[in-house]
């Protein structure tokens, strides 16, 4: 890397103490490129092993690379932390206007170590840090503490406001931290972790140059990014419709989870699809900084208050494939209404959305077989695609009034494992299921990556393979070609690219955008990074207790039949067996 | 040709903020001559704050030494060697597009050269001839 490239200094903070410096660490930028490659590093070097994930010893790590404000389409923020809903390897990544911020402010990562006795926010304005009295700001919603912030710090368009809702104040182990009101760290809790250091926010902001290693060359691979990112069919369904795209074509393929994966079609598809979220919601749509795409859907809800006429309010919230998948299908609701205003909830008060809504999935159903009745839910009664039911109790996840909303405010695995429910209680290593039935892949793929996202290998998009070739992969493959995207995805959430341009970062472009920021390196070195990265991951994960030998398998999966067929548990074993060889011959 | 914006259609994505410091052989943000910021929240949608060669700039007129001059075409040309970076210019526009070098404590105008207009993606930003207006003699 270059020399005076500020993505080398890691500014520490320790929350605790009140006291923050700046450590030089090109070692671990040369050898791990930037974000999740350097935060995993990081990871393993502040986190005590088994410390307890809401202890002061949990560290939070942010982490951007060499992309980052170099390259269109660099726009994510790698978080890493030991998850609170897991217990195990943390990680789960961020747009909005974080990534360019951390850079701008001088910075390839932040630390945030300790934890604070009363509500503080923090504000990292260049060099300069503040520890800011949060005592005002405790209770309120994840949008208002943004409009809060943002009235007080300055840097207006150079900056991030990362925050928590009352969910990470109140510890529910699937909080998530929002940016920019519309982007989050969705995944693993990362808000519990801020909530219980009593963090309620983070601000960051900066404007400065950055060292480039021949700005005539760079100035030629960044034009022809940009022009593949604008004009590339691959980027043009995240612009248009964006992800909402494919309720359609995944309920036409049967791979829809639906009533908690009863189901893989659902009758109320065509409500739900982006389609008619464009048509009758769509108010605006936004950008990340540095990305030409602008992929963010905005669905603008008009309502009327019922207690005076021509009286209305007006909201605006982001809506993607995901959230309409668990708060659409797999509820079983077509009122799109309903679905925004549960949305709202969720955004509110600052919940992953996907492990929401399968948590409610599983609670509806559960209700429905009877091993939970009004006396748990506190006279809710949850029946499908019954929104105002599900916006009460999301309310009750967070006030916590009794024993089975505190068991749902940690998981759907908890909660089956103290009512009873496990067959369909749709989780995968600890974390709740994205909208994929598409066949064995989809489900090995999120049991087995690194942080049991269906981002980490994709494996739906290893299903879908199969059944255009109509040809079933052997265990054997399966497990190569997941293993081997989830390496090559190590390189692009280290420099941080966002995987929606994963089709135009192809190792090619990776390496000649590298040599800008002084990185000289081939093909194999990246292979042979992405690799090490991965294997450093499980390194995390085996030491705090993660093992691939007898992972729980939701038996609903077996019952519902998928695109390529019914699965068949054999050959998920096997599978999970290759990836557990492959693994072993490199050291795990 | 002086640069115009159509605010409404922004997304926010900035790429034009770098395009204006890649245009100085710079990367990054310190030397962008735009910025695009939130107008009180990403819902609300977005302002482009730049140069918009007013017809009678007050930058050019409050600047004590002559360093600002109209610009043909439209906006100012800075000349840095008389510039002694006093701010009267920045205290001036009210619209804030006098953006600062804190390196060499000068203030960072838009020469309206189109740039940024390559790089926005959704149609915001265009150069537009500017129609010469003599407030002066009305």
């Amino acid at each position: 890397m270059l020399k005076n490239d500020p993505l080398a200094n890691i500014l520490y903070v320790d929350l605790s103490k009140k006291n923050f410096w700046v450590d030089n660490r090109q070692d671990l930028f040369e050898k791990y490129i930037g974000g999740t490659g350097v935060a995993t590093q990081l990871l393993h070097e502040e986190c005590p092993k088994g410390c307890d994930p809401l202890n002061a010893e949990n560290p939070i790590i942010f982490a951007v690379g060499p992309m980052t404000a170099l390259f269109p389409l660099a726009s994510k923020t790698v978080a890493m932390f030991k998850s609170p809903h897991t217990g195990n390897l943390g990680e789960s990544h961020c747009g909005g206007r974080s990534a360019i911020a951390i850079r701008m402010a001088g910075y390839g990562a932040i630390v945030i170590k300790g934890s604070s006795d009363t509500p503080l926010y923090l504000a990292i304005h260049g060099n300069r840090v503040y520890f800011r009295d949060a005592s005002s700001l405790w209770g309120i919603s994840a949008f208002t503490v943004g409009r809060i912030i943002r009235e007080n710090e300055h840097g207006a368009g150079l900056r991030t406001i990362m925050r928590i809702g009352e969910a990470g104040e109140k510890l529910v182990s699937y909080s998530c931290v929002t940016t920019e009101t519309y982007r989050h760290f969705g995944r693993l809790g990362l808000g519990a972790v801020f909530g219980s250091k009593k963090l309620k926010a983070v601000v960051v902001s900066g404007k400065r140059s950055l060292p480039i290693s021949n700005i005539k060359q760079y100035r030629k691979v960044y034009d022809e990014i940009y022009q593949a990112a604008v004009t590339s069919p691959a980027m043009k369904k995240y612009h248009d419709l964006g992800t909402a795209e494919n309720i359609l074509p995944l309920n036409e393929l049967g791979g829809l989870p639906t009533r908690n994966l009863k189901e893989t079609r659902f009758e109320g598809a065509s409500e739900i699809s982006g389609e008619k979220f464009a048509e009758h919601y769509l108010g605006r749509r936004i950008a990340c900084t540095h990305c030409p795409v602008g992929c963010i859907h905005i669905a603008a809800l008009r309502e009327p208050y019922e207690d005076e006429a021509y009286f209305y309010k007006t909201s605006m919230f982001s809506y993607d494939y995901e959230p309409i998948y668990a708060l659409g299908s797999m509820l079983g609701g077509s009122d799109t209404k309903g679905i925004l205003k549960l949305m709202d909830q969720v955004e509110t008060v600052g919940l992953d959305v996907m492990s929401t809504g399968v948590i409610l999935a599983w609670a509806t159903e559960a209700q429905e077989r009877g091993i939970i009745s009004g006396k748990e839910t506190k006279g809710i009664k949850f029946n499908w695609g019954d929104y105002n039911a599900y916006i009460n109790a999301v309310r009750l996840i967070i006030e916590q009034p009794n024993e089975f909303y505190k068991t749902l405010a940690h998981g759907v695995e908890h909660a089956a494992s103290r009512y009873g429910g496990e067959d369909y209680a749709l989780s995968f290593g600890g974390n709740e299921m994205p909208g994929y039935h598409t066949g064995p892949g989809a489900h090995i793929g999120v049991l087995v990556g690194a942080r049991h996202s269906h981002l980490d290998n994709a494996g739906y998009s290893a299903d879908q393979k199969s059944f255009l070739a109509k040809k079933q992969n052997s265990p054997e493959e399966l497990a190569e070609s997941l293993l081997s995207e989830e390496r090559w995805r190590q390189i692009l959430s280290s420099l941080v690219v966002c995987f929606f341009a994963r089709g135009i970062y192809k190792p090619d472009i990776v390496l000649k955008a590298l040599k800008s920021a002084g990185f000289d390196l081939a093909i194999e070195d990246l292979n042979r990074i992405g690799e090490e990265i991965h294997k450093e991951k499980y390194r995390f994960k085996i030491r705090e207790g993660f093992s691939l030998d007898n992972l729980r398998l939701p038996k609903r999966i077996f019952e519902t039949p998928s695109p390529l067929g019914k699965l068949d548990e054999k050959f998920i074993r096997e599978t999970i067996e290759y990836v557990k060889k492959t693994l072993s011959t490199v050291g795990v | 040709m002086r640069l115009v914006a159509e605010a409404d259609r922004c997304v926010g994505c900035q790429n034009c903020m770098f395009a204006c410091a890649r245009r100085q052989n710079e990367v990054g943000l310190s030397k962008a001559c735009i910025n695009v910021r939130s107008i009180g929240g990403l819902e609300r949608g977005f302002i482009g704050v730049v140069c918009r060669a007013c017809d009678d700039p007050p930058c050019a007129k409050v600047c004590p030494t002559g360093a600002l001059k109209l610009r043909a075409g439209g906006g100012v040309r800075l000349n840095i060697n008389k510039c002694t970076g006093c701010g009267y210019c920045s205290d001036a526009c009210l619209i804030g597009a006098i953006f600062w070098d804190d390196e060499i404590n000068k203030p960072m105008i838009c020469i309206h050269c189109g740039y940024c207009v390559k790089f926005c993606p959704h149609k915001v930003l265009r150069l537009e001839k500017k129609e010469a207006i003599e407030h002066a003699q009305k």
